[in-house]
């Protein structure tokens, strides 16, 4: 380009691929040595959480520190409450894609890649909660927060390393049930084990 | 005496009954030192529990290390429920930077060999979730197992986890690619979707494995043609569409096979018309399918009309009600709007139209494809509607639609007028937000349409009157009066209204900007500059010019002051130069995006003049006589410069000398002149980015130990051949000096 060109181009902002440098990003800013190249993960983390900020789950695909996730999550989780509820479910952070949904006071916050499909991600969202909705018999926030080892259940028998393992609601939902059966002890009343 | 430890949801009760951050800190640090005490009494019947407390109040951001041990034990547990919240553990607080995560390799390989189908869920599932190379490596043989086992609930967890493996240990492709072949003719949803996305990950990462998938096109076709073409189905159906998530998988890979490969594309052409055309619009979950289905088709070698119906797919995207399927279209049409432009061109109006976004991410994108899709017929009913974004667009925006209007106007303006009237434009809406070079770029232009002077000068005028606050609307518009202001009191322009204009006004208006706190230090220096050179462009007395120059003659600012001091002097002392010196810029010649480089020139240029130690005083006429010595001299006869910060000034010309690109090695310096210790030397530069361009510095150096004064060198360079004529006056060793000399010996790397 010859000199004096203006930053806007034509062809700007063309998303590159292959670009993985999120955890490099994250450990660089965290003050530390990059990590090696991690491979690429599908969904590198889905995280919930309230509309005062309150993180009411985690799940990360990707390996972080403890001190990266902790300022990835500040960082994303302030960026997402910033928006305006007519703005669209997609930002660009880093070099990652955020596909993110508000259900009632609950924010479900998924990065992806950059060559995964932010439509059929929403849809994952949409699964995930509708799965949360059955098992709790309709869900609020209050039951993702005193079972929030439930929430990690379900979720793992819906997707796993960051990939969809099964996509009939019903399979799902029964091997959630079998599982609980085989947990002692039972508590009667709510039919869920409790702690 | 044994206190019961707290259940799990008391414990969340307590915490959120916390009214303050220190109380809840309180609760769950005296909760965390009997939890860290059970386990160090190793109790093992309320450890799962412990363990589960322990991670709540790992969520709300407290440590929880010390449980990491406990997650060990609560996996090799026989119990299920321990297994259950040891796994979670696990995956929450071990990772492979802890060396402490391989020792649960073991615990895992029994569970995944001996284990009920729920616990090897458990185990491949944590292995999937944060198994790290070693554990991968380890483990491989196990999993390689469960692929064959007849539970499908296994075998799906199996599959994916053997993805996660390939991923951190890339070698094990060769275990798990051979029973993809198998797998595929699975009926199970989940066990065909992790063995696709399986196949997938081997194709990414191995040339090899691209190659012998190939294969299976045909195959994958058929799987998604009945999946498209099956009834509607309770168990897998969203919103009409049978299993998005595994079609939306196979396009993937029906991508990755396809690209650059014609017998693929061929092989896979009918069945993406087919989905295109049949997919259900109605709900995002048809629409992600059919998004996928367009960057497959772009993606692929495919027939021209698909590629034109994946783009209309798109255009009508771009009319959906839902932002975020107007979102994706807008950033698919940017990636193919070189590739595709005629296609995307034809939705250029809905492009248009989704300037009106209200949502910033939406509008940017609109802006960035707008601008790609202008071209020489689009370019007025497109700049329009740009100049319309500029006005109300969010300001994180402006400076790149700024630039970008500028741009376009530059590459497609379909006549200068309308070419001043954009940037004008651009100036007054937008001028805090432009580029640098725009001052620059608009005298240039204005400087070159010697037919617009008069137009342009009085649209400028116009505009300053109503606003001084735009730097760089206010800098164009100095210079202009300055250059043209005989022109704007003549009042006989016809393209705009006539406008009587009266000398006072005039000085009235660049006075203010003079003196305005808004304005620049460069602003100033403009309107000063444009102050003096209507000295000779109107016809009154310049008292009132004389005034205000004499009076900057004390201005803090150094370039301000120093300018008001030379025009002063000028005015004393040289007033019959004061025309000549005063008189238009000549056009200079540009060659578009070298208007950077030319100011650069000129500047460095400047120096030149300047290289003597003492401060200079102007030296016109002797310059015009030093001229007429050279013989051949031609007869257009630069004038020199004023010390004017416009780029393009004439200076440019005495060093625009004809050369070819010289070798690289540089030039010797040159000692033209020594005079009882007062030497001259010439240095030689050719800047690398324009090495038309010779630079010659003259530096004058005293060695004596007399002083020298009042020192003027002055020099003057023909076009060709290259000969530099030096005229020194100085005073030294109390006597007065002149020498005329001609340099004839400059080195031959200097003029070839």
């Amino acid at each position: 380009m010859p000199a004096g060109c203006p930053p806007h181009s034509t062809t700007a902002s063309l998303p590159q691929h292959g670009d993985r440098g999120f955890p490099f990003a994250a450990a660089a800013a965290a003050g530390q040595a990059p990590p090696r190249p991690r491979p690429a993960a599908a969904m590198q983390f889905m995280l919930l959480f309230s509309r005062q900020g309150k993180l009411r789950l985690q799940k990360w695909y990707v390996p972080l520190s403890d001190k990266e996730k902790k300022k990835i999550t500040r960082e994303l989780v302030q960026t997402v409450l910033a928006r305006k509820p007519k703005m669209c479910s997609f930002l660009e952070w880093r070099d990652l894609k955020i596909v993110y949904k508000r259900y009632a006071s609950l924010y479900f916050c998924c990065a992806i890649e950059d060559q995964d499909n932010e439509l059929i991600t929403l849809e994952i969202i949409h699964r995930y909660v509708e799965l949360l909705d059955k098992y709790f018999g309709s869900v609020c926030e209050l039951d993702i927060i005193f079972n929030f080892e439930k929430a990690y259940f379900i979720l793992d028998e819906f997707l796993l390393g960051g990939e969809v393992q099964e996509t009939s609601k019903k399979n799902v939902l029964k091997a959630i049930e079998q599982a609980d059966l085989l947990q002692e002890p039972r508590h009667e009343y709510f039919n869920v084990p409790v702690y | 005496m044994v206190v019961p430890s707290l259940k799990l949801q008391d414990l969340i009760e307590e915490i959120r009954g916390a009214k303050t951050q220190a109380q809840e800190r309180e609760v769950i640090q005296k909760e965390c030192a009997h939890i860290r005490a059970s386990f160090r009494d190793g109790d093992p019947v309320h450890r799962h529990r412990q363990l589960a407390k322990l991670l709540y109040v790992h969520m709300l951001g407290y440590p929880a290390h010390f449980g990491q041990m406990e997650c060990l034990k609560l996996i090799a547990s026989s119990r299920f429920t321990d297994k259950r919240v040891g796994y979670l553990g696990a995956m929450l607080l071990l990772d492979e930077r802890h060396d402490a995560h391989l020792l649960i390799t073991n615990s895992i390989k029994n569970d995944l060999s001996q284990g009920i189908q729920p616990v090897q869920g458990l185990a491949l599932c944590t292995l999937s979730t944060m198994g790290s190379a070693e554990m991968c490596r380890d483990l491989a043989p196990e999993v390689e197992k469960l692929l064959l086992q007849p539970s499908p609930y296994v075998r799906k967890k199996a599959i994916l986890t053997a993805v996660h493996m390939i991923r951190k240990v890339p070698e094990l492709s060769s275990v798990f690619l051979p029973p993809c072949a198998q797998l595929l003719h699975e009926r199970h949803h989940g066990i065909l979707l992790g063995t696709i996305t399986l196949i997938t990950e081997l194709c990414e990462r191995s040339p090899a494995a691209l190659r012998h998938f190939r294969k299976v096109v045909p195959q994958l076709v058929h799987i998604l043609r009945t999946l498209v073409t099956m009834g509607y189905s309770t168990e897998h159906s969203i919103s009409g569409v049978s299993d998005p998530f595994l079609q939306v998988q196979i396009l993937r890979l029906l991508r990755i096979l396809g690209r650059n490969h014609e017998e693929s594309s061929e092989t896979m052409n009918d069945l993406l018309a087919q989905v295109a055309t049949n997919t259900d619009t109605s709900r995002n979950a048809g629409n992600a399918v059919l998004f996928e289905t367009v960057l497959t088709i772009m993606d692929i070698r495919s027939a021209a009309g698909l590629r034109v119906l994946a783009v209309n797919i798109l255009g009508r995207f771009l009319l959906n009600s839902d932002r975020n399927i107007r979102y994706v279209a807008l950033t698919s049409l940017l990636r193919l709007v070189q590739s595709d432009h005629s296609a995307v061109q034809r939705h250029r109006p809905t492009v248009v139209e989704c300037l009106r976004e209200t949502d910033a991410s939406l509008s940017r994108r609109a802006l960035e494809l707008s601008l790609a899709l202008v071209n020489s017929s689009n370019v007025r009913a497109m700049m329009q509607e740009l100049q319309a974004f500029l006005e109300s667009c969010p300001p994180d925006l402006r400076a790149d639609c700024a630039s970008g209007i500028l741009l376009a106007a530059e590459r497609f303006a379909p006549t200068k007028r309308w070419h001043i009237d954009t940037i004008l434009h651009v100036l007054t809406t937008a001028g805090t937000h432009v580029r640098d070079d725009a001052v620059a770029n608009l005298t240039q232009l204005i400087g070159g349409a010697q037919e617009l002077h008069a137009y342009s000068v009085r649209r400028l005028y116009n505009a300053l009157a109503e606003d001084i606050s735009q730097q760089p609307l206010v800098q164009v518009a100095a210079w202009c009066i300055g250059e043209y202001g005989d022109l704007l009191l003549a009042g006989n322009c016809e393209e705009i209204e006539p406008l009587q204009v009266d000398e006072e006004e005039v000085l009235a208006l660049l006075e203010k900007v003079l003196q305005s706190h808004m304005s620049l230090p460069a602003t100033r220096g403009y309107a000063l500059t444009a102050l003096m050179k209507l000295s000779t462009r109107l016809c009154g007395d310049n008292n009132r010019i004389r005034q205000v120059v004499s009076i900057y003659g004390s201005c803090l600012d150094v370039e301000l002051q120093q300018r008001a001091v030379e025009y002063d002097t000028l005015f004393r002392k040289y007033d019959h130069m004061r025309a000549a010196i005063l008189e238009k810029m000549p056009l200079v010649e540009r060659d578009g995006p070298q208007a950077d480089e030319e100011a650069k020139e000129s500047k460095e240029a400047a120096q030149l003049s300047e290289a003597a130690p003492v401060p200079t005083e102007p030296q016109a006429s002797q310059l015009l006589d030093l001229l007429d010595l050279l013989d051949g001299a031609s007869g257009d006869v630069q004038h020199p410069p004023h010390l004017d910060p416009s780029p393009g000034g004439a200076l440019v010309h005495l060093l625009d000398l004809p050369c070819v690109p010289p070798p690289p090695a540089p030039i010797p310096d040159l000692k033209v002149f020594e005079r009882e210790g007062v030497q001259l030397n010439l240095s030689f530069i050719r800047p690398p980015e324009n090495p038309a361009l010779l630079l010659i510095t003259i530096t004058a150096t005293n060695f004596s130990e007399g002083d020298v004064t009042h020192f003027i060198c002055q020099a003057a360079v023909p076009k060709a051949p290259l000969r530099l004529k030096l005229r020194l006056t100085y005073d030294h060793f109390h006597q007065s000096v002149q020498e005329i000399f001609e340099v004839n010996n400059l080195p031959v790397e200097s003029w070839q």
